[in-house]
């Protein structure tokens, strides 16, 4: 009994310094922001690694979820006879909920992983302590560029998801189920909002993309300099990453459409 | 400011621990200015631990490390990132930015901290990598070059700023004879023609004792003898004689602090 408290205290102050250390980190890190408007590049050259690179998974996945959301919509809507509005509840569900979610995750899992894997190994090569001796500050560096990189194509991933999910409906809605084409597009632009649905949708995505690469470089970092040490950070970002997106869904999802 | 003392690095009563264990325990060491001072001991008593407590990645528990008139440990950010262009450090495996090839690692400090022109950057890059013999190498990328060419690109780099000290972590191993002599001279011109404070960790007696003006050889958290190196070879010290012999019986220690070997492999102590 006592040593499961003692083990439970261990754990809280460990989880507690381990989020002081994080928010310390991000302070710093933002810090460095400001310094890298006149060398932009350095962000351009991290959102082809973090964003263009995701690219494919990206769309591949968002095609077949769409194709997926309309064979089961139209199963549903087609017993009250309401397939017109296949369109709309597949917009919807993809801009409100699936598109930042799903994006969030399979961001966490293809380029999480790939900035943690990165940074911790330029730790563990003596990397950024050789910049640090070189008077370059490796936050500001080498994690400032891929944080500004990972927190802007988030969102830009999560709307490429959304627009190649739409189109899978359509191929499947309309090309194959025989939804009327007209009305699948009138009803979606009629029902989906601009601040309430798409609004909304994109704030989640920066979120999610904030808190992914936050902790993407941030386990990167502090790895312990090892190989193990660095599939372990490896692993929590993907672990972390992924559990951070549900559950500031729901929390995002309850404050925005309650 | 007492920048114009004589020594560059005056280091008083530093006292390092890495858990229970105390890596430094007392060590007093001043660095001449435009000399090559060389630190030797045996390996795992803390060398490269120096060379970062200088530098400021580590900082001490207690004592001192005076830089150039100014205390390291109590340095903020700025004034210390302000030091550190220049300082140069070799680190004992290179260090290179492995995504970026030869030339645009030595490129690397010129181009965050300068405004130079590419062709001026150009030029300077092919000097420094022309000293370590390898202006050739630029278009490799780190991984394919041998660990001795890896740590000769890394020179180049440490030097690219002329900085006004430089610290070399065990420069000479895995140097062949004739890179080695090359080494050697070179750090002892770097010295000489530009006046460069260098500070030399290694663990080869020879040419350690060979190319320094002055050398400290330290063990187990003590500054066990300094001197010049005649004065060194001169040492009644039982174990300074074995340490620069290389006699494998006497004094110095060649175990991690262990338990008694007999009690260990018969399990008594857990
Ligand atoms: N991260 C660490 N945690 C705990 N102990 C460490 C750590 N890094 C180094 N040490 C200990 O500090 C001591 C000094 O290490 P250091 O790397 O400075 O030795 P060194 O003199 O450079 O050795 P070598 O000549 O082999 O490079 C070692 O005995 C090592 O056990
Ligand atoms: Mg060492």
């Amino acid at each position: 009994m006592i040593g499961f408290l003692q083990r439970l205290g261990a754990t809280t102050i460990g989880v507690n310094e381990r989020l002081g250390r994080g928010s310390l980190f991000l302070w710093h890190v933002l810090g460095g922001f400001p310094g890298l408007l006149p060398r932009f590049q350095l962000v351009i050259q991290q959102m082809y690694s973090v964003g263009v690179l995701s690219l494919l998974i990206i769309a591949v996945a968002g095609l077949f979820v769409g194709m997926v959301l309309a064979l089961q919509g139209y199963n549903t809507l087609v017993d009250f006879g309401a397939t017109e509005s296949l369109g709309v509840m597949v917009a919807l569900s993809l801009v409100r909920e699936l598109g930042p979610v799903v994006a969030g995750l399979l961001f966490a899992g293809r380029a999480g992983s790939a900035l943690t894997a990165e940074i911790g190994l330029m730790k563990a090569t003596e990397q950024l302590s050789a910049m640090e001796m070189m008077a370059v500050d490796p936050l500001h560096r080498i994690v400032a560029p891929r944080f500004l990189a990972g927190i802007l194509s988030m969102p830009l991933l999560a709307a490429i998801f959304s627009a190649v999910a739409i189109i899978g409906g359509h191929l499947v809605g309309v090309e194959l189920l025989g939804v009327d084409e007209g009305a699948f597009w009138s009803q979606m632009q009629a029902k989906v909002d601009l601040y309430d649905d798409i609004a909304n949708g994109v704030i989640k995505s920066i979120v999610f993309g904030f808190v992914i690469t936050w902790i993407a470089v941030f386990e990167g970092y502090d790895a312990v300099p090892t190989s193990e040490g660095v599939s372990r950070a490896t692993t929590n970002t993907v672990v972390h990453g992924s559990l951070a997106v549900l559950g500031l869904d729901f929390i995002l999802t309850a404050l925005m459409f309650d | 400011m007492e920048s114009t003392s004589n020594h560059l690095i005056q280091i008083r009563d530093l006292v390092y621990r890495r858990g229970n264990r105390a890596i430094f325990d007392g060590v007093d060491i001043d660095i001449q200015r435009g000399k090559l001072t060389a630190i030797m001991g045996p390996s795992g008593t803390g060398k490269t631990t120096l060379l970062r407590l200088i530098g400021g990645q580590l900082r001490p528990d207690e004592g001192s490390v005076v830089v150039d008139g100014q205390n390291v440990p109590d340095l903020k950010y700025g004034a210390l990132y302000e030091l550190r262009k220049r300082m140069g450090m070799l680190f004992q495996n290179g260090a290179l930015l492995t995504d970026i090839n030869v030339f645009d690692n030595v490129a690397f400090p010129l181009r965050e901290h300068t405004d130079l022109s590419e062709s001026m950057i150009r030029d300077l890059v092919l000097m420094k990598l022309h000293a370590v013999g390898l202006r050739g190498a630029r278009d490799l990328m780190p991984s394919e070059l041998s660990g001795g060419m890896s740590r000769r690109v890394a020179l180049a780099r440490a030097i690219a700023l002329d900085p006004m000290m430089i610290m070399y972590d065990e420069p000479f191993t895995g140097q062949d004879p004739i890179s080695m002599g090359v080494l050697v001279s070179l750090l002892r011109s770097l010295t000489d023609a530009l006046g460069l404070t260098s500070v030399v960790v290694s663990h080869d007696v020879k040419e350690s004792l060979s190319i320094a003006d002055y050398v400290y050889v330290i063990s187990e958290g003590k500054v066990v003898e300094h001197g010049t190196p005649s004065t060194l070879e001169q040492s009644t010290s039982p174990w300074v004689q074995q340490f620069i012999q290389g006699q494998s019986d006497g004094p110095v220690p060649f175990h991690f602090p262990a338990p008694d070997y007999a009690e260990d492999l018969l399990g008594n102590n857990s």
